[in-house]
């Protein structure tokens, strides 16, 4: 707590799209009840402050910090490991520090196929001697440094513990006001939680689902929706239904099936393994061999299934344990991911 | 370049010291003159690999991911690829909802940045303490009733954002061929008031901009000084009468004399355009390929181009709305015919351009068609190549897919906005730093100075250098030959 009593807060962001920090603005007005509440020690995005204001804190002596971005070079995880130490309570904010978001999809490449192609064989690029970016070049009148880029994106309690999680990309605002909320009243749920509801995006939805069983997918622009019917109903991919809820389902309110941003819901370890499971459940067959049959009309299944949690994924950690010869901080299974006192 | 041994080296990182979103380094012989400066983006995500073996559909919902200040930019320059891609024609609404949405985001864009980014210094005054220099010191200039306008225009252009795209930040409604919902009469109203609410506020803005900045010879000084004057080469997309155009049309280049160099679809763009390479960062250099990369520096042998409001209005021949062009033509007027290559004079060009999208959001708004419920083509032919340019507000934002025969993506290649201004971006700096420094001194006014010409960009290296209430806090650090610190200035605290 800062003299005047006021808890400190800290905002940062890595390797983030700068959506999550215009979604903390989002609360508009409400945004000069946090600057009233609390005393904000670091926030680079909007305000002052230096990283040596951070490293001159006493650890543990901010009271919250909302980390949003995922991890992607070394300077990234610099400042999780320093925020981690100088903060009480770590906070995941947003789908890329919660579990890697769209960006995450880069784990199904390696940096060398990303460097190959950005540098050497786009058709725009004009590099005849094959240059490529250095952590350090020698310029005529010095050295430059540029940090590492990492081969993986990583998820931000694969790196540090994290106490709580606030989904979605970008969150909605009205969650964001809930836990700044939960954070001003001391009201906070236990350790590991989501700060969200524990139901679906299907339990927001107003489209009517039959739970019908469908024998194929249509492509989004293949065909155009009945506006009340369930989309998946219909033969359009929806994520919806393995997807927790806090967005209002925004995206099958305009036609457009959900892609999963909010992640999945409590317990559930990996989130592509549970959509793929709940899709396969409204698939119209018998065997294996007819799911699969239509399955093959929904392209690309691993970038529908882990759009959002590749980084986070069983899959994924298995990878990186092999990589590492060492379990990856945190397991998700070790974090109890609790009901938070939050529902609506 | 002769090689120079280094006596002082400054280190400026925009934000903070381990943001790991920019950082700017001027090195200085042992004169005490500025050798070189270096501006480095220490990031790199790689869309272009990690979309491939997407279905191309999904690319409107996976680029916006880019950024999240500009993902309806990426949305728009997504969907015009994918139309491409399945030559397939989206009806005339769909089209029109498109551009409606867009230029809702402009309003709210350019008001962002003139009232929080750039605007500061001009509202508030170059030498007003940078503390001042932010939204609220134009609060507390212009009174608060601004400042609710501002909070308002951005307030209710979001909401027509959310009405058109489902989503305010990262819309999902663009596919190829059109748009997934049309609007219906209710929803049209509201965007009609909000159309005419934002002529409203982009005039008042323009005037406020007259009678603050004009009317004070010192401020135009300012504009017309030497040290924000680059000669290069201008680029913006231009509809069929060649005037100014976000969503659609031709890119259209300028040389320094204002001549018409190219002219070019989408499809060409890289008989046009080519990026440089070099080590010490991870973003590329754009330049016009018939010119060549000539390094960091301006003039009609240097393939250096940039795509800013200033450049588009360069670019093009008028405005396409009447008062928009009434502005443009006091523009040049003022400022003594064209191109101007005053780059300070770009937060004048954004503030046209706000009345221009303004406009053009009642021309469509209030279109018959608009509230048509037709608005998808189902796409027939096979997929091949799709190439969709649209003007983000930091420039021509190019979005190059190609596919296998079911739409799998096999190649993705894009030019994303600030980085075409990345080389004259670099030379304002090193422009700025030669001015400022001397003898080993380095003034004042240089944080001042390289901050104010790297805002007229506006640029948003993935939204990096962008603080929202209109900071960009700048650390100068002086080091001797052995790396030791010798002299240190920040911008807003003392140490
Ligand atoms: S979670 Fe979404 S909005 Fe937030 S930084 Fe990541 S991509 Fe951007
Ligand atoms: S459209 Fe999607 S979110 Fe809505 S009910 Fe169907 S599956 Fe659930
Ligand atoms: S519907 Fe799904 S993808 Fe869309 S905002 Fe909600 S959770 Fe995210």
């Amino acid at each position: 707590m800062a003299e005047n009593g006021k808890p400190k807060l800290a905002l940062y962001w890595a390797a983030s799209c700068g959506g999550c920090e215009i979604s903390v603005l989002a609360i508009h007005e409400k945004i000069l009840d946090v600057a009233e509440a609390f005393d904000i020690v670091f926030w680079p995005c909007v305000m002052d402050f230096k990283v040596s204001d951070v490293e001159a804190l006493e650890d543990g002596e901010i009271d919250v910090c909302l980390f949003n971005g995922a991890i992607r070079t070394d300077e990234n995880a610099h400042m999780a490991h320093l925020l981690r130490r100088k903060s009480k309570v770590m906070v995941a904010y947003g789908s890329c520090a919660m579990e890697g978001c769209m960006p995450g999809l880069a784990n199904f490449y390696d940096r060398e196929r990303i460097m190959q192609f950005v540098y050497h064989d786009s058709p725009s690029t004009d590099n005849p001697d094959g240059v490529e970016p250095q952590t350090r070049t020698e310029v005529p009148e010095g050295e430059l440094t540029l940090p590492g880029f990492w081969n993986t994106v990583r998820t931000l309690d694969q790196i540090v513990p994290v106490e709580y999680f606030i989904p979605g990309c970008p969150p909605e605002a009205k969650w964001t006001e809930a836990a700044i909320n939960a954070i001003i009243s001391g009201e906070l749920p236990p350790p590991g939680s989501v700060i969200g509801m524990d139901v679906t995006v299907c339990d927001e939805c107003p489209r009517e689902r039959s739970e019908k069983k469908i024998t194929r997918f249509y492509r989004p622009y293949e065909i155009i929706p009945d506006p009340d019917i369930c989309l998946l109903d219909q033969g359009l991919f929806c994520a919806g239904i393995a997807t927790r809820a806090g967005c209002g389902a925004l995206c099958p309110q305009v036609n457009m099936g959900c892609r999963g941003c909010y992640g999945p819901n409590e317990g559930v370890v990996d989130g592509g393994a549970r959509l793929i499971s709940a899709i396969a459940s409204v698939i119209d067959a018998k065997t294996p061999e007819e799911i699969d049959a239509v399955l093959d009309t929904l392209p690309d299944p691993a970038g529908y299934f882990y759009r959002f949690t590749l980084a986070r994924s069983l899959m994924e950690r298995t990878r990186l344990e092999r990589q590492n010869g060492h379990k990856v901080a945190r397991p998700l299974e070790e974090v109890p991911r609790l009901d938070p006192a939050l529902k609506e | 370049m002769t090689a120079i041994s280094t006596s002082q080296r400054i280190t400026i990182d925009p934000i903070t010291r381990l943001e790991g979103h920019g950082k700017i380094e001027i090195f200085l012989d042992e004169a005490g003159e500025v050798a070189n400066a270096y501006f480095q983006v220490p990031e790199l995500r790689g869309f272009e690999v990690f979309c491939l073996g997407r279905p191309a559909e999904e690319m409107p919902r996976l680029t916006n991911r880019i950024c999240g200040v500009c993902p309806e930019a990426h949305h728009m320059a997504a969907a015009k690829a994918l139309d491409d891609l399945y030559h397939v024609d989206p009806p005339p609404t769909a089209k029109k909802l498109r551009e409606l949405l867009y230029s809702a985001f402009y309003v709210t864009d350019h008001t962002t940045h003139f009232y929080a980014l750039g605007g500061p210094d001009f509202v508030v005054g170059p030498d007003a303490p940078a503390s001042q220099r932010n939204i609220l010191g134009v609060v507390a200039k212009v009174g608060v009733e601004a400042g609710l306008k501002v909070i308002n225009t951005r307030k209710r252009n979001h909401e027509v954002i959310k009405i058109i795209g489902g989503r305010v930040i990262h819309p999902v409604s663009a596919l190829p061929g059109g748009m997934s919902k049309p609007i219906n009469e209710e929803e049209r109203q509201f965007i009609e008031e909000a159309a005419h609410e934002n002529i409203e506020f982009a005039l008042w803005s323009l005037d406020l901009f007259e009678q603050i900045v004009l009317q004070n010879s010192a401020y135009v000084d300012l504009i017309l000084s030497d040290g924000y004057t680059q000669r290069t080469y201008y680029m913006g997309l231009v509809d069929e009468n060649n005037h100014v155009n976000f969503y659609d049309g031709l890119v259209r280049v300028v040389d320094p004399d204002g001549v018409e160099f190219c002219k070019y679809a989408p499809h060409e763009y890289t008989e046009h355009v080519a990026e440089h390479v070099e080590p010490y960062s991870y973003l590329k250099y754009p330049y016009l390929k018939e010119v060549g990369w000539k390094g960091f520096v301006d003039g009609k042998d240097s393939g250096m181009y940039c795509c800013t409001p200033l450049s588009r209005l360069n670019a093009a021949d008028g405005m396409a709305t009447p008062r928009a062009q009434e502005a443009y033509e006091k523009f040049y007027e003022t400022l003594g015919g064209k191109p101007v290559h005053h780059t300070l004079a770009t937060h004048w060009a954004r503030l046209i351009e706000l009345l221009y999208a303004a406009e053009r959001m009642l021309e469509l708004v209030t279109d018959p068609e608009i509230t048509s419920p037709n608005v998808r083509t189902i796409p027939t032919e096979t997929p091949t190549v799709g190439i969709g340019i649209v003007e983000a507000p930091r420039g021509t934002l190019t979005h190059h897919y190609e596919t296998d025969e079911n739409g799998i993506l096999t190649r993705v290649n894009l030019i994303v906005g600030t980085t075409n201004n990345y080389a004259p971006i670099t030379l304002s700096i090193k422009r700025a730093a030669q001015a400022m420094i001397h003898n080993g001194e380095v003034n004042d006014g240089i944080l001042n100075m390289i901050e104010m010409a790297f805002r007229s960009y506006d640029p948003c290296l993935s939204c990096a250098t962008h603080s929202l209430p209109g900071q960009m806090p700048l650390e100068v650090i002086v080091r001797d030959a052995n790396g030791d610190i010798i002299d240190r200035r920040s911008q807003y605290c003392t140490p």
